[in-house]
């Protein structure tokens, strides 16, 4: 199949509307606003419904309504709307409602600046709003990526009744590559949803709730969920490994960060630094597995996490690495993406550190 | 000879409203208009948070539980994906006038095609007699002890005044349930809202005057009497907005 040039967000839009998304949902901020813009053009051309609400809270609660009533549905943001969005992510995560988050994250905290960053990390991974919840989060590093794994983001949220959210740097989002795109999926071939509230009556009715107030039913409710999130740990853990059978020292790194990691762990390997990346495609749940192997092999001798952020993965990091081998930390804030050369630099160090302390 | 039987579009669930609290009969003339135009196969409304908040367990149908002040945004989810269901919104004056003010007046400026059941009792009733937008000057709330005083803590909010100056909506009415016959001319304005709704006319407002005798601390007469003569006053009954009269 032939490859056509697309935009980040483009990407998202596609694989969304290509695995039956018939709602969309959104409200300006930089730099996501060619989402909305793509899907206030293209929804109504599959018959779907797109609102510009007035707020990211209206917005997600648009989501709640029609993904509740058993629609695809989807809403995109960027970090500064993600955080208006939590109240309503937490209902959606309680009322056990499958929808997708879109977050092209920007530089925080506050209104920060509208640069790429991966400040967000505890917010999409940890929860976000209130209570025990997660979601399932993906992290495109690539415009084919962001079109993929939108899609599968609703079939996975579908599966597993919780939402899903595509966690994107800035760079992802306003990046142009080329894409094959996925063929139309056939609205019949998704499976019936026989809780959505659709219009039902009597003994048929259905309730869609996050109220429940007695608390021995409440605990039992909360530990179905865990009981979910469980499953998706042992099923969905995905990551991708990148010359790291022989590596001493493991770069690990998502989004666009893992792209430029790649490229450092080429140019360590040409000076004979033997250097390998963990690149982890679910950020929730956390691929571990990938981790614990790594550092289970003697040549491994450090990891370095390498974010834009000041530190927000490298503690799933040091989790997943449970002391084997010792985790370092390179990141940088403010809509600052590093160089290949800042990071080699840092490996090297890294490298040089783990020696020394041994 | 069965001389009369309560609406099939209510459950058998108890409600769990105060003793004198009009919230209920509100239940049962929705309910009532709900059957008796059929559209009860193809219905979906929203619960609020506030004293309505287990809306959910009462009205026969399928239901969505919304975020406190979100109500209409699920409605507006849920009606544009599936335009020929009737989708009903039933919301206290903290939730739509308050906290989710935002969406009460963007729903209605976009002409959402859905039915708000507006109470409107002066006062947060589930979290114990709390001032709202709409306590009247000089009524005392449990934040604001020593009654209402414009200079500290503003002026009620008239909701349908406010609606009435958008464009969009289709219909817009005030009614009370202070005695037999305003609650016959309230249910005649939620159905008259609801049949709109079913013909596709647009967006449909009722608000509906309802008494709090527990944060009011009032004898439930006593409550009634005060809508009928001090309620009113503040809130005038009244179609504000009727697009098939011309009334705009």
């Amino acid at each position: 199949m032939s490859k056509i040039l697309l935009h980040g967000t483009e990407a998202i839009c596609e694989g969304a509307l290509r695995n039956g998304c018939r709602a969309f949902f959104g409200y300006p901020i930089t730099p996501q606003n060619e989402v909305p813009e793509y899907m206030s053009v293209k929804m109504p051309q599959v018959g779907g419904a797109f609102v510009q609400a007035e707020s990211e809270v209206a917005a997600i609660n648009m989501v709640y309504g029609a993904a509740g009533a058993g629609i695809r549905a989807m809403t995109s943001s960027s970090s500064p709307g993600v955080s208006l969005k939590q109240e309503g992510i937490s209902y959606i995560a309680c009322a056990r409602i499958p929808c997708v988050v879109v977050n092209i994250m920007r530089a925080g905290p506050g209104l920060g600046g509208i640069l790429p960053a991966q400040g967000d990390y505890f917010q999409a991974t940890k929860g976000g709003g209130h209570g025990d919840y997660h979601l399932i989060v993906l992290a495109p590093s690539s415009v084919q990526e962001a079109c993929d794994f939108t899609y599968r983001a609703f079939d996975l949220s579908d599966r597993y009744r919780v939402p899903a959210m595509i966690l994107a740097d800035g760079m992802i989002g306003q990046l142009m590559e080329p894409v094959e795109l996925p063929p139309m999926r056939n609205l019949r071939e998704i499976p019936e949803k026989d809780w959505a509230t659709s219009g039902h009556y009597g003994k048929d009715r259905r309730i869609l709730n996050s109220l429940i107030i007695k608390p021995e039913d409440l605990e039992p409710h909360v530990n179905e969920l865990q009981k979910t999130y469980d499953e998706i740990y042992a099923n969905e853990r995905r990551a991708e490994t990148y010359r790291t059978e022989d590596a001493e020292i493991i770069l690990t790194a998502y989004g666009t960060v893992a792209r430029i990691c790649k490229s450092a762990v080429d140019k360590l390997r040409a000076q004979g630094i033997k250097a390998g990346c963990i690149r982890p495609i679910t950020l929730y749940p956390f691929p571990d597995d990938t981790y614990s192997a790594c550092a289970a092999r003697d040549c491994t001798k450090a990891f370095l996490s390498v974010e834009l952020s000041l530190g927000q993965m490298v503690e799933d990091v040091k989790l997943a690495v449970n002391g084997k081998k010792p985790v370092y930390f390179y990141g940088r804030t403010g809509g600052n993406v590093p160089e290949e050369e800042e990071i080699e630099r840092a490996a090297k160090e890294a490298l040089g550190k783990a020696e020394a302390e041994r | 000879m069965k001389v009369f039987q309560k609406t099939k579009m209510l459950t058998d669930a108890h409600l769990h409203y105060c003793p004198g609290c009009t919230h209920g009969i509100v239940h049962r003339l929705v309910a009532e208009s709900i059957e008796e135009l059929g559209l009860q196969e193809k219905c979906i409304g929203i619960a609020p948070v506030g004293c309505a908040v287990f809306a959910y367990d009462y009205f026969n149908c399928d239901m969505q539980e919304a975020a406190h002040g979100r109500a209409p945004a699920v409605a507006t989810g849920i009606k544009r994906c599936l335009p020929d269901r009737t989708v009903f919104v039933y919301q206290g004056d903290g939730d739509l006038a308050s906290i989710g003010m935002a969406e009460t007046v963007h729903a209605a400026a976009r002409g959402e095609k859905i039915t708000i059941i507006f109470i409107n009792n002066s006062i947060y009733g589930m979290t114990g007699g709390q001032m709202a937008p709409t306590t009247l000057i000089g009524q005392k709330a449990t934040t604001c002890q020593s009654g209402r005083d414009p200079a500290v803590n503003g002026y009620p909010i008239r909701v349908c005044e406010l609606l009435a100056t958008l464009d969009a909506p289709y219909y817009i009415e005030r009614v009370s349930t202070h005695d037999v016959k305003h609650v016959l001319a309230a249910k005649r304005a939620i159905k008259k809202a609801l049949q709109f709704q079913a013909e596709g006319r647009g967006y449909t407002f009722v608000e509906v005057l309802v008494s709090c005798p527990t944060n009011w601390h009032m004898q439930p007469v006593e409550a009634l009497r005060f809508m009928g003569e001090e309620c009113v006053k503040t809130f005038p009954l009244g179609v504000y907005r009727d697009k098939s009269e011309g009334r705009s």
